[in-house]
């Protein structure tokens, strides 16, 4: 294990959150807001890709695929429109970073949008924001209505003779149009159902055409990248892991939040310094990492992990879409499980059986574990359950679901064992 | 949707957009290629049902037709998606999160009391029509678990005197 990052709060997506009125076009601009146009527009647009290539910056939506190289795989010959889609679903529980930077820093997002257009070489990007933020439309739909005012969106963007114009488009209520095919699916109108991949939306897209899709934070983190360099980002976080993270952290802790640090600070001093702890003066038991699709992690594996991409795939987890979700030593784990799973059963979109019937029936033998009507063998038959849905299905839902349920029962079997020799949850209600 | 299950969406009155849902339809054919119309099949059912509070099967076959789509197409998305109301519903939904970080820190208690103020379950509306009570999945404040959905509105950190204060002063 290398030695941890230090950590403290870092402010490259947060460096205007604690400004009065943060979000308007005024005081974004007084503090560097739109500054890195000229300086982006002035490089073409294949240096672009290759400076965001090389500043190791990765997909914030949960993948953490290489940005950069997501871009390059563009077609070069091609007489199609490219689209930029900006994945604002933020619907896998336990994250809530986006929101963040939507209210507080809208024109960061701008920016990162009217550079990430110019760079792949697209005029209409569409921003897929989850049905419930209706107040977070309506900010982001204020700061775009601004920038178009002052001419930095549309047929002349920002005076450089580019058209960029951006559209915020409204889910109603689907975890899974968060996934990047059944996001496109729609925006096209239609149910938000993934399609097969490949082929990749990076050659066919939206309405057939080639499409970037990037997570909020992704795109907010481009302007930085241009101001200080593909160098001047990878200053912060880890070889493998570079730049900063807003972190989520919720559940049994004192001050849950967002928080920004650099990748490759310890899991514990972050729950212990920034999060302030354990709630109640409570010990740890558990912590899922980076939304609740991650592997769940016990105590003595948050002791060794740091917050990277390597460490926590090492300790058998994921980093995912960083929002930690923390439970205190008078947590049932059985209960967790059942929680996790009802949502993942709910929000199967229905196309394959493995996903559909399996994700339901997973649910229903942890609850009936939860409730004292479990028998020894239904732990193998989760198991097994999990491994028959995972990769076997055109979307990774199905996978979301299997490893929490595989984690779950690995790291705290005593505790499903204890339920069915009991006939009853030990825990209190 | 069967025959049926359409009977029992009608509004029995018909359906058009009001002027000022006209303007906003008008400015969002502006935002989609020209020969994709389909892709305001969402954006208008979210028109239709800011305009009359719900949904109905009137207001899904004149999406269709301004759309020029199968009206099936219309039915289709509006009944996938969870957030369009099929049939009217209390003049305040309150959207109640159930999902793990809520839960750790006491959803369980806050619906508890809202149930018993309201006296309803999730899934019913109080006889008077002013509100109606869900459980919803995970939606994104998870650092300010419990917390619920108030028609567009978000509250954290709630707590049965919280949920009274806020319930209580409504209009
Ligand atoms: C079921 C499911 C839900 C997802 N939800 C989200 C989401 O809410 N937000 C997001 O940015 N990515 C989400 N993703 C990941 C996207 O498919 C995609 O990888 C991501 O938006 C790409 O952007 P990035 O490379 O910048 O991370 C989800 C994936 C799956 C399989
Ligand atoms: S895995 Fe589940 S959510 Fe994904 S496409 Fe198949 S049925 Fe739909
Ligand atoms: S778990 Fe309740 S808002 Fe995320």
């Amino acid at each position: 294990m290398t030695a941890a990052v230090e950590l403290k709060e870092v402010k490259v997506l947060s460096a205007k959150y604690h400004l009065k009125d943060s979000f308007t076009l005024e005081v974004a601009r007084q503090h560097g807001g739109y500054s890195q146009i000229d300086k982006a527009f002035g490089m073409e647009p294949g240096d672009i890709v290759e400076e965001v290539k090389n500043s190791g910056l990765r997909g914030r939506g949960g993948a953490g695929f290489p940005a950069g190289m997501k871009w390059s795989f563009l077609p070069k010959d091609n007489d199609k429109p490219v689209y930029l889609a900006v994945n604002s679903d933020e619907s896998e529980p336990g994250t809530f970073k986006d929101r963040q930077i939507i209210e507080k820093d809208p024109h960061m997002l701008i920016e990162g949008i009217i550079i990430t257009c110019y760079a792949i070489k697209a005029h209409d990007a569409y921003i897929y924001i989850r049905g419930e933020y209706v107040a977070q439309a309506r900010m982001l739909q204020n700061a775009i209505d601004e920038a178009y005012e002052a001419g930095l969106l549309g047929e002349n963007a920002c005076g450089k003779g580019y058209r960029v114009d951006v559209t915020v488009h409204s889910g109603a209520g689907a975890y899974v149009c968060g996934e990047e095919m059944a996001l496109l699916e729609s925006i096209e109108g239609k149910k938000g159902q993934p399609r097969v991949k490949p082929p990749f939306p990076a050659l066919v897209g939206l309405y057939d055409a080639p499409t970037i899709i990037n997570n909020v934070q992704t795109i907010a983190s481009v302007p930085y990248i241009i101001e200080h360099g593909a160098e001047g980002y990878r200053k912060f976080g880890t070889e493998k892991s570079a730049g900063t993270f807003l972190f989520g952290i919720s559940g049994h802790v004192e001050k849950p939040g967002v928080y920004e640090v650099e990748m490759g600070v310890s899991m514990q001093e972050f729950i212990d310094k920034l999060a302030g702890g354990v709630w109640k003066g409570r010990k740890l038991k558990a912590v899922i990492p980076g939304g609740s699709s991650c592997p769940v992690l016990n105590a003595e594996d948050v002791a060794k992990c740091t917050l990277d991409y390597e460490s926590l795939m090492e300790n058998g987890s994921m980093l995912g879409s960083g929002g930690m979700i923390v439970s205190d030593d008078q947590t049932c784990m059985v209960r967790n499980l059942k929680n996790l799973l009802y949502f993942y059963q709910h929000e199967s979109c229905g196309q394959c059986t493995p996903c559909r019937e399996g994700l339901g029936w997973m649910y229903k033998v942890v609850a009936d574990i939860e409730d004292g009507k479990g028998k020894m063998e239904d732990l193998d038959l989760l198991l097994s359950i999990a491994d028959n849905v995972e990769g076997k299905t055109v979307c990774v839902l199905s996978g979301a679901a299997a490893m929490p349920c595989r984690s779950h029962i690995l790291k705290f079997r005593e505790e499903f064992e204890e339920h069915i020799k009991l006939g009853k949850c030990p825990f209190p209600k | 949707m069967s025959a049926e299950e359409r009977k029992a969406i009608r509004a029995d009155k018909p359906f058009a957009f009001s002027e000022e849902t006209e303007r906003k339809f008008q400015q969002l054919l502006t935002r989609y290629p020209k020969d994709q119309k389909k892709s305001l099949n969402l954006p208008c059912l979210w028109l239709a049902q800011r305009q009359e509070g719900w949904v109905s099967a009137e207001a899904m076959e004149y999406i269709a037709e301004r759309l020029e789509i199968p009206v099936t197409d219309v039915y289709e998305v509006a009944t996938f998606y969870t957030m369009y109301h099929l049939h009217p519903i209390g003049k305040y939904h309150i959207q109640l999160c159930r999902t793990l970080s809520c839960e750790l820190r006491g959803k369980e208690e806050i619906l508890k009391h809202i149930s018993k103020k309201l006296g309803i379950k999730p899934g019913q509306t109080t006889a008077d029509g002013r509100f109606t009570l869900s459980q919803v999945e995970c939606l994104a404040a998870c650092g300010g678990g419990p917390m619920m959905q108030l028609n567009d509105d978000y509250h954290e950190n709630l707590t049965p005197e919280r949920v009274d204060q806020i319930l209580d002063q409504l209009p």
